[in-house]
């Protein structure tokens, strides 16, 4: 019934769209309606370019006051500082040349709009013109590729190190593993062949025979201590996958077949974050959220919505079949001691396999 | 070759053709009908496109609620109105599918391709009317099948419109992986054979068939951006042919091109040796040139109406035909910047982030000839005009985040957000759809003989305007929070519950945009049967295809093909009384022609 229903305010919509149209069309019979712009229509058109920008920028304006506060939250790793200032430059230059080049094309729309019998210059060439905007990218692209690429190279030069902590991120359909190699710091051969042995215990895949693999512990969360180097090595099992972690500004893809690496080093815990005046903030924003949501829900008769804490999170950021927008892992930044005190209740693999 | 097949033409010409229905509007091999072909299936297909992306622009407004719509059009996928993830994954990748390659590939280069370039080099038709009307019926049929594919028990093809295998590799990642993707390869390879027959055919036509005269430097920009666009097709379209080959191997013969080490479903698949990284280069090989396939006509077609109505001659001819070459030349060797984090060796991804970042260079250069171009002009503010000068704004906007995600650095965090998405449908989509229909104002009076009408033209290019950056703009703000794109609903990270709101605001602007097309399709087809006659050039062109008869007639010209005197931007020049003089007026006595 209610698809019937439906259908028909479809097409109903759809009629009264024509109608109005076919109205629209009918009223205009007097005036010169053969798409040929008349001075009228230029007079028009061209305030209404005018008007465009004027909308354009306001656009910027409000999208800037309303949801400003969620770009680019706060970095929690090293490099994440060096990453949000080249942001900040590319976006500052973006920003500038959006403002200037949009303002001369719609003003220019306006202020040359076509009247009877005027005529346009002749206009057809100006070599210097051309140079000076040829040469002004060239040089500010230099700067920019200079800069990006330098960052680039600091950020994906991976050095093996005996401090760094060696952690392994394992993604399947649908969630994450992460894997730390242990006593001896050096993670076990693994492979997908291995999945079965120990009644599905080995849910990495380590080879067994590896000796270095014995003492790598296998968990369903992050723990990360701050102010170490985490190299991070993935792998998947089935499809590629993405472990996107935002607050890090670290993501790399997972490539079935191929081990990937990327590493940074956190510098804020997950609770000197939640203590962020800007983090606070955002909780707050979202709990008044969730508390109008869950009143809805509540009066429909199902369960309110819970608090929300922050955690940092890992995401999947490749598309990776139906339940891809819930393959998420959380991540804990906590204090060295924390940390070890975390991974010593972690049975090893040794343990599991038992 | 050429000198014979001309005057072959020109013999053929003199008797009347007996047409039946059939010869004439099915098998046809005239140019002009096969554009009206081209553009027909083009637009049917954009309607099918953009109708999915309103499907699920509701499921990202109002995350898995019930709603009878889905019901309907659904069913089964719909359990109870509320739409199931595949298909919100199915819908992802056939809506950017649809767009990429059958509206905005074929629609629009197909079209204008077909009707601008044997009228506007003065030929009386394609070099080979066979090939091109085989490469129309290769495209329908490429279209039938991806359209039937939608039927598929278990769905259509659901990886994305990338298909990054193993996911379109195996169907037991995900059930789009059955049928439904070996119909989108299947459908896949057809269209590329007839994107390869179109392309050798305009190819052949530019280099051959000028007439007397039209020299390569006075050759109208838009037939400069056809031509440069069928040789990227032609350079890099057989390499997606042969990802999509090596794909149907890996999927049904065993092999493993893009396999490796793969456990799934409780099962150790055999596979050994391959990798996806391969695939997504050959995929980006093609797929990044494609942006430009699609690009460069819209730009082509841009200049030739900002042109035509600045009453201007279009500013820096040579330098934008040295842009287009340039921006040819680098869209072939910048495909890496898909995959700064596949995996692949970050020096390469250094390389590429240097490519990449040039083509910023010749934009610049395009877009500030643009807006030079309107200075000073006499704007004739037609519908056609409109969407032109909204192109160089969304061509901007959307260019300038380019620099962004072209820098490994910071794509590392935007990858695949809503960030990219903003980015690239405003460059490519919108820019290109606003070609598309400058193209279809402009060229209506050519195409049907008729004006469509002005007014409800205004009231489409205006609501499509606030609607484009009402949708796209917002939707930086979301990528740049993080929320990375293709996720069902984002109810799974009450991390991201405060942009909610920005969802729902981003959806009704699609909605308004999406009724904005239903007046477009009104006037269209209103016109073409009731429209007002047209006259034989109602914009005062200078350009060729303005100098043939409005009735359509086999050969275009009646009596010899004319005879090219001058470049195509003789607006307004000294001298002269009129504010256009033809391509085809010889100069007058002491009269000099610019030199370019």
């Amino acid at each position: 019934m209610t698809a019937i229903l439906t259908l028909t305010v479809l097409v109903l919509i759809g009629i009264s769209i024509w109608q109005i149209s076919k109205m629209f069309d009918l009223s205009q019979t007097e005036r010169n309606t053969s798409q040929v712009a008349d001075d009228n229509d230029n007079n028009t058109q061209g305030k209404l370019m005018f008007a465009f920008l004027v909308f354009i920028y306001l656009l910027t304006l409000y999208s800037f006051y309303a949801w400003g506060d969620v770009l680019l939250p706060e970095a929690a790793s090293e490099h994440g500082s060096q990453y949000d200032n080249l942001m900040w430059i590319s976006f500052a230059l973006i920003f500038f040349v959006q403002t200037v080049t949009q303002a001369l094309l719609y003003y220019f729309s306006y202020k040359y709009r076509g009247e009877k019998g005027k005529k346009a210059l002749f206009y057809a060439d100006n070599d210097v013109l051309e140079a000076i905007w040829t040469i002004i990218p060239v040089i500010t692209l230099a700067g920019l590729i200079l800069y990006g690429l330098y960052t680039w190279t600091t950020i994906m030069t991976v050095e093996e190190n005996d401090e760094a902590l060696v952690v392994e991120l394992y993604a399947q359909q649908f969630n994450w593993k992460a894997r730390y190699s242990g006593q001896d710091g050096v993670l076990g051969d693994a492979n997908v062949r291995f999945l079965q042995d120990f009644d599905g215990k080995n849910q990495v895949g380590i080879d067994a025979t590896d000796p270095n693999g014995l003492d790598d512990v296998v968990v369903q969360e992050l723990h990360l201590p701050v102010g170490r180097e985490v190299i991070f090595k993935m792998r998947s099992q089935d499809v590629l996958h993405s472990a996107y972690m935002p607050h890090f500004r670290a993501q790399m893809n997972c490539v079935p077949g191929m081990i990937t690496e990327f590493a940074f080093t956190p510098i804020t815990t997950t609770d000197e974050m939640r203590q962020n005046p800007d983090m606070i903030a955002k909780v707050k924003k979202i709990n008044k959220i969730r508390v109008e949501k869950s009143k809805a829900l509540v009066a429909n008769g199902e369960e309110a919505l819970e608090p929300y804490t922050f955690d940092y999170l890992l995401l999947c950021n490749k598309i990776c079949g139906a339940s891809h927008y819930n393959m998420q892992m959380k991540i804990i930044v906590e204090t060295p001691e924390e940390y070890e005190k975390w991974i010593a209740q972690q049975p090893t693999f040794a343990q599991v396999i038992q | 070759m050429s000198a014979v097949a001309a005057q072959a033409h020109e013999e053929d010409h003199g008797h009347h053709h007996k047409e039946t229905f059939m010869t004439k509007y099915i098998f046809s091999q005239d140019h002009k009908m096969i554009a009206k072909q081209y553009l027909i299936t083009g637009l049917f297909m954009g309607i099918i496109g953009i109708a999915m992306s309103l499907l699920f622009r509701i499921q990202l407004a109002w995350p898995e609620q019930s709603f009878a719509i889905f019901e309907v059009l659904l069913g089964k996928w719909a359990p109870e109105g509320v739409m199931d993830p595949n298909v919100y994954l199915a819908l992802v990748t056939i809506h950017g599918t649809i767009m990429v390659f059958f509206v905005l590939t074929a629609g629009l280069s197909g079209t204008f391709s077909n009707l601008l370039i044997p009228l506007q080099i003065g030929a009386r038709d394609m070099a080979s009317g066979l090939l091109n009307m085989i490469s129309f019926w290769l495209f329908f049929l490429s279209s039938a099948i991806m359209v039937a594919s939608l039927f598929v028990e278990a769905g259509p093809a659901a990886a994305g419109w990338t298909i990054y295998p193993p996911l379109s590799a195996l169907p037991q990642a995900q059930p789009g992986s059955g049928l439904g993707m070996t119909l989108w390869l299947v459908s896949m390879a057809i269209f590329i054979a007839s994107s390869l027959l179109g392309s050798l055919n305009y190819i052949v036509t530019v280099i051959n068939l000028r007439t007397k005269g039209m020299s390569m430097s006075r050759l109208p920009l838009t037939i400069w951006a056809f031509f440069v666009t069928a040789i990227i097709g032609v350079v890099s379209f057989p390499v997606l042919l042969s990802a999509a080959l090596l794909l149907i191997m890996d999927r049904s013969f065993g092999t493993s091109f893009f396999l490796s080490d793969i456990f799934i479903q409780g099962e150790v698949l055999h596979y050994q040796g391959g990798s996806p990284v391969l695939y997504e280069h050959l995929f980006w090989f093609l797929g990044h040139p494609e942006v430009y396939i699609v690009l460069l006509p819209a730009l082509g077609i841009t200049s030739e109406i900002i042109a035509t109505n600045s009453r201007k001659p279009i500013f820096g001819y040579r330098a934008m035909v040295a842009s287009i070459l340039a921006i040819a030349f680098l869209s072939t060797i910048v495909w890496g910047h898909h995959m700064f984090i596949s995996g692949m060796n970050p020096f390469l991804g250094s390389v590429f982030t240097f490519t990449t970042l040039l083509i910023a260079i010749p934009s610049a250069v395009k877009a500030f000839n643009y807006i030079t171009t309107l200075w000073k002009g006499n704007l004739q503010l037609n519908p056609a005009m409109l969407f032109s000068i909204g192109l160089v704004s969304t061509f901007i906007s959307g260019g300038l985040t380019g620099i962004i995600l072209g820098d490994s650095t910071l794509d590392i965090n935007v990858h695949d957000t809503y960030f990219v998405v903003a980015h690239f449908h405003l460059v490519m989509g919108i820019s290109a759809l606003y070609g598309l229909f400058a193209g279809v104002y402009h060229w209506f009076p050519k195409m049907f003989g008729k004006m469509m009408n002005k007014n409800l033209g205004y009231v489409h290019f205006w609501v499509t305007a606030v609607c484009a950056y009402g949708v796209f703009f917002p939707m930086h703000f979301i990528g740049m929070a993080g929320l990375p794109r293709r996720y069902y609903t984002n109810t799974n990270f009450p991390y991201f519950d405060d942009i909610a709101d920005i969802n729902i605001v981003i959806s009704l602007f699609a909605f308004a945009a999406g009724a904005a097309q239903l007046v477009f399709l009104y006037n269209f087809i209103h016109s073409i049967f009731y429209g007002k006659a047209a006259e034989q050039n109602p914009w005062k062109s200078n350009t060729m295809e303005w100098t043939t008869p409005v009735e359509h007639m086999h050969g275009n010209w009646p009596g010899a093909i004319p005879e090219v005197h001058r470049w195509a931007y003789d607006y307004s020049k000294p001298g002269q009384e009129e504010d256009w003089v033809s391509q085809v007026v010889p100069l007058k006595e002491g009269e000099e022609e610019l030199q370019h």
